[in-house]
């Protein structure tokens, strides 16, 4: 049914928004990106700092506990809880990223030394790949940050060397049938180098793989970074993150100041929802086959 | 079959032994893991004597030698703190982790393996758009953060169950629920995928044929094989809850395996915490290696691929 009406009406299908632009997705994240880039400018107080002469506001803003000065509420040392969540945004959204950059760029060359040049160097890379896979993302990820020591670099190093494992195993076997394709074979032919082969005509094959593994390992990283962040061991504090801002929110559930808790989650949750929104369609946009699936 | 499993086998040994030493590089050389076992401000002396006792001021091959030698006596070395092997330590904490383990995968299965199977049998239906947003979410909300709404709104605000620590089904029920959440979603979609492959083969629609009514086809024919790598993942999942529930045994005071490894991390005692990311290690590994055994036991097109 659908077959018939893509072909009859080729312009139509082509124009379907949900199909060329995700809009849900972006309509998510784009604010998100905004708010981190321009955090400065946006955020009504300094995230690190009491609001001067502030005590504890309970948001909504309209009720008896609320002020309009502290639209979301502010924590017990009387901090704005909206400007650190939207310098938290930055943490998260520059940590998923970098992390995620890190990791595909990792997984995507070891996985591609492994499938093209085979023999030992691909034994030896399966091999630290399965080592790797047989801790827990998250605790290896708690082990590295607790011999590294926190700040966010390091926590962009490390969760970008604990989850290039599924890049490797996924380019790696794709390598393997890219290398016996005609295009590769003749490129050895004319007396390519490895290095050349791999850049100029592996690479260019293995990118619409990376990308949807990045597309879909962001979430994972950014929830990685707040389990890191809430554990203390993620970016240290006074530097607003959303995980840390959970943990501090946490001592404060048992009297029910549910603000700390709920919004700082929210934010991951809707940044989180929309990269595996985005990766999913994504996916569907790169891979034909995977269409109607 | 002898072949196979003397090259899986070989394979893992391989797999450990690189772990082992990613783990004892890791500890030496991301720093000096003395200034982490002594008290801040500790003078050089005291940095001295610890290093002794710790054997660390041996050359890394005859430290990496001993390492090896704790792991294969089973003692995973000395925890600083406790003043005990981590294996007892670890084998201590087991049985606590195994409850919550169990649970959470009741929860996953509870979740998952019903809302799989109607989203397969009733594809692109609104049972389907119910399972593919439970997928999505239980992706999307981090399993800790769940746990925290769940102590907010049902201890805080409504009283009904207790906030933390270990006892009757009603300390279990939120860390189990919070746990199980993010295997949920991957049980639903693997239940749905493996589902949606079975019922397109042909024996199903011989059963179909010979005039079964849909459920039995369902619920006896196609569930039973869709089940098996349902089955595999939930066993793989337990291991992984065993080790790395951290977050969720924190929050909820849940005395098992992932607390003792952020206690280890709180009081920097830096053997415990290495011990246990090794027996983490051992354990996966060793259950990857039987899964894979089984597999081809029972499958022999394994045996031959792989």
């Amino acid at each position: 049914m659908s077959i018939t009406l893509r072909s009859a009406y080729p312009v139509i299908s082509r124009l379907r928004v949900g199909r060329d632009l995700p809009v849900l997705p972006l309509a998510i994240l784009v604010p998100f990106v905004l708010i981190a880039t321009f955090a400065n400018v946006i955020a009504p107080y300094d995230p690190t700092e009491p609001i001067p002469g502030a005590k504890l506001f309970e948001p909504p803003f309209w009720s008896t506990g609320g002020s309009t000065h502290a639209l979301l509420g502010t924590d017990y040392q009387a901090r704005d809880v909206l400007s650190r969540i939207i310098f938290g945004a930055r943490v998260s959204l520059i940590v998923g990223v970098m992390g995620t950059i890190v990791a595909g760029s990792i997984g995507t060359l070891l996985g591609m030394l492994s499938g093209y040049l085979g023999g030992w160097v691909d034994q030896l890379i399966m091999r630290i790949t399965d080592a790797w896979l047989a801790l827990p993302a998250i605790v290896f990820a708690i082990f590295l940050a607790t011999m590294v020591g926190p700040n966010m670099w390091n926590i962009i190093i490390i969760l970008g060397c604990v989850y290039w494992t599924r890049y490797a195993r996924v380019i790696r076997g794709e390598v393997l049938s890219l290398r016996e394709r005609e295009f590769v074979k003749l490129a050895e032919i004319a007396g390519a180098s490895s290095t050349r082969v791999i850049l100029r005509h592996i690479l260019p094959n293995v990118m619409n793989s990376t990308m949807v593994l990045a597309s879909l390992t962001i979430g994972v990283v950014i929830i990685a970074e707040a389990s890191l962040s809430f554990l203390g061991v993620g970016v240290p504090p006074p530097q607003p993150a959303w995980g840390s801002m959970l943990a501090d929110g946490r001592s404060m559930l048992m009297v029910g100041d549910w603000w700390l808790t709920i919004f700082p989650g929210l934010g991951i949750l809707l940044v989180v929802l929309a990269t595996q929104l985005f990766g999913d369609w994504l996916r569907i946009r790169l891979d034909p086959q995977q269409r109607n699936l | 079959m002898g072949q196979f499993i003397v090259r899986r086998t070989f394979y893992a040994i391989a797999t450990l032994f690189i772990l082992s030493l990613t783990i004892f590089l890791v500890v030496r050389l991301t720093g000096d893991p003395v200034t982490l076992l002594a008290e801040p401000g500790a003078q050089e002396e005291d940095l001295a004597v610890v290093r002794n006792d710790w054997g660390l001021d041996r050359p890394l091959p005859v430290q990496y030698a001993a390492f090896v030698k704790n792991i294969l006596t089973g003692e995973l070395g000395h925890s600083f703190n406790y003043e005990m092997p981590v294996s007892t330590l670890y084998f201590q904490r087991l049985p606590n982790s195994l409850e919550l383990a169990l649970a959470a995968t009741l929860i996953s299965f509870l979740i998952g393996i019903p809302t799989g199977i109607i989203s397969a049998v009733r594809v692109n239906s609104v049972w389907d758009h119910v399972g593919k947003t439970i997928a999505l979410l239980g992706l999307s909300i981090p399993g800790f953060w769940l746990g925290l709404v769940m102590i907010l709104i049902f201890s805080v605000w409504l009283g009904w169950l207790p906030t933390s620590g270990q006892g009757g089904w009603r300390n279990l029920i939120m860390p189990a629920v919070a746990l199980g959440w993010y295997f949920a979603a991957s049980l639903l979609r693997l239940t749905r995928s493996s589902m949606l492959e079975v019922l397109r083969s042909e024996y199903i629609k011989l059963a179909r044929l010979k005039g079964l009514p849909a459920f039995a086809v369902i619920a006896v024919h196609a569930f039973k094989n869709a089940l098996i790598p349902v089955l595999t993942l939930a066993g793989i999942n337990l291991v992984i809850m065993l080790n790395a529930a951290v977050i969720i045994e924190v929050i909820f005071a849940w005395p098992g395996i992932g607390r003792l490894l952020y206690e280890g991390i709180f009081q920097r005692d830096f053997p415990l915490v290495q011990g246990i990311v090794m027996e983490a290690g051992v354990m996966i590994v060793v259950i990857n290696l039987l899964v894979d055994v089984l597999y081809a036991y029972i499958d022999p097109r394994i045996r031959l691929t792989r």
